[in-house]
């Protein structure tokens, strides 16, 4: 067996595995935790197509980032497996929906040669000095820049949504301004009086 | 070099590559790992003499065995693991803080051609690796099932989060202006220019046309390897030691060779990124690691001497810096730098 194709199966099981861990884990620290390492090992698997500039953006924004805010979110959560039960059977018509749907685009890829996805040529092996994240970023910003901006405007959308959704504005709040700490002058705060010494006759 | 090892590279035949891998690594490691030890007494000799005090001077002359006496006792310390504890996450807690601050140096050049893994986006890897240091804290912060922890890895998690955004920014006016995400080649772009052929060297590496950039780099650098006067995740007051409260001996161990191994990446890629690293400041004397290092040591020494003089932050101030004063002025300046590139007063053509 290659060496690459061992590389392949090694992360290959390992994210299935993490994966399996994810949904069947108790304990919901544990199942983001098996989700970071299902990510890292994606991440490898896109380095063996040649993809690094993908692959540890995925590194770097999922768990960098993403899984980080997660956990954040996750540990303070109190972990009452009893309450997690609840509603299974109200949740399941949906989440099997998603799931027949995952099935069927999985199958769509898996069997490829019935959906004629085999005549798709094989990508040429890259020359020496070829660079995956300069090609990617010539092509982004080239040849898809309009797709490529529209689809920042919809990040950037979302992004001020999320946060004029939760935004609550309390009147209360008392807030330091730095600006005002910073001009604070001696003459405001202290008062020199001059007075008579006071004598105990 | 290559001649002279072939012999050995013949007795270990198909298994030499990783063989020769493995022997770098460890030519790398084991000197960091001496770095880190007499970082922890450099910096308890600097902070000394800063408060008029000597310092550690019992083990050996000058104390020059301290950090293997305190190697020794931690290495020999009970790891007590509390009852309530995760007790695998609490063991992952050290090892997943030591593993990415020992990755980073593996593309990490100490000269040209002198790096274990000369990758094309080098330092998009750094960054990857280096954002998942605060797993580490966070892990063993929720895994030691304890107030004090916890509220530390929190604090964490927000604080590295924040700096790592100002950091980015920073390193994109970087990589805007040596066209490469290769960290050797950053080095190379960085000695060329009019000051470079007038012999002032110095004048062309990066500091100078990136300043706020290298500024918002140290100081963000200082932040995500919750060093003084940024350390509110151990802050003492607050938080007794924060994540390690409930570690002890070696485990305890690995979070503080973890810290200090991060503070050296950070000086050494400050070093590179913006100091020209092995270029030599001045043109007629020659290029070498050991400028790298005395860059490296500059930085750190920067390091020791804030943990010396400032304060600690409160918490809401770091956030302020991190987030309305950072994040602005590295967006603007990523602006400057593209604007400046193409126009006409261009320097890097």
């Amino acid at each position: 067996m290659e060496f690459k194709t061992f590389v392949f199966y090694f992360l290959s099981a390992i994210l299935v595995f993490a994966a399996l861990r994810v949904i069947t884990a108790r304990n919901p620290v544990h199942a983001a935790l098996f989700l970071v390492l299902a990510f890292f090992n994606a991440g490898g698997i896109w380095l063996l197509l040649h993809a690094e500039f993908l692959a540890i953006t995925l590194v770097m924004v999922y768990v960098g980032a993403v899984m980080v805010l997660f956990l954040f979110v996750v540990m303070m959560l109190d972990i009452n497996l009893e309450r997690l039960r609840q509603g299974f059977w109200s949740y399941l018509p949906v989440g099997a929906l998603i799931g027949i749907l995952l099935v069927i685009e999985m199958a769509m890829v898996l069997g490829g040669r019935y959906f004629g996805l085999d005549a798709m040529p094989v990508p040429p092996e890259p020359m020496a000095g070829f660079s995956n994240t300069r090609e990617l970023g010539r092509v982004l910003y080239t040849d898809y820049v309009y797709p490529f901006e529209l689809a920042s405007l919809v990040l950037l959308v979302a992004m001020v949504a999320a946060v004029s959704l939760t935004l609550r504005k309390r009147k209360n709040t008392k807030y330091i301004d730095p600006s005002l700490q910073v001009s604070v002058k001696r003459e405001g705060r202290v008062e020199l009086v001059k007075m008579q010494a006071e004598k105990e006759d | 070099m290559e001649a002279m090892l072939q012999p050995v590279a013949d007795l270990f035949g198909p298994t030499w590559p990783a063989v020769w891998t493995l022997l770098k690594i460890v030519a790398i490691i084991a000197p960091l790992l001496g770095c880190v030890a007499y970082l922890t007494l450099a910096e308890r000799k600097v902070i000394g003499y800063m408060q008029v005090r000597i310092g550690p001077n019992r083990v050996g002359p000058f104390g020059l065995l301290q950090p293997v006496a305190d190697g020794v006792k931690l290495l020999l310390k009970e790891i007590i693991v509390p009852s309530g504890a995760n007790k695998g996450l609490f063991i992952l807690g050290p090892i997943l803080a030591i593993a990415p601050s020992l990755a980073a140096w593996s593309v990490v050049p100490f000269g040209d051609g002198m790096v274990l893994a000369n990758v094309n986006a080098g330092l998009l890897f750094l960054l990857a690796i280096t954002s998942m240091e605060v797993y580490g804290v966070i892990v063993a912060g929720w895994a030691s099932n304890s107030k004090y922890p916890f509220l530390g890895s929190m604090r964490a998690a927000a604080q590295m989060v924040s700096y790592e955004v100002s950091m980015g920014f920073a390193l994109i006016c970087v990589l805007l202006i040596s066209a490469s995400l290769n960290l050797t080649d950053i080095v190379t772009t960085q000695g060329s220019g009019r000051f470079h052929d007038m012999g002032l060297s110095f004048l062309s590496w990066n500091w100078l046309p990136l300043f706020p950039m290298f500024v918002v780099y140290v100081i963000s650098g200082i932040a995500e390897t919750n060093r003084a006067p940024f350390d509110v995740v151990e802050g003492e007051a607050e938080v007794v030691a924060g994540h390690m409260v409930e570690y002890s001996g070696m485990a305890f161990a690995l979070f503080f060779l973890a810290e200090y191994a991060n503070m050296i990446l950070v000086s050494i890629l400050t070093s590179i990124l913006f100091l020209g690293g092995w270029l030599s400041p001045v043109g007629f004397l020659p290029d070498g690691f050991i400028w790298l290092a005395l860059k490296t040591a500059c930085i750190l020494f920067l390091f020791l001497w804030a943990r010396a003089t400032f304060p600690r932050f409160r918490y809401d101030h770091i956030m302020r810096l991190g987030w309305k004063v950072f994040i602005p002025v590295t967006l603007v300046w990523v602006v400057v730098v593209a604007v400046w590139m193409i126009s006409p007063l261009s320097i890097w053509k």
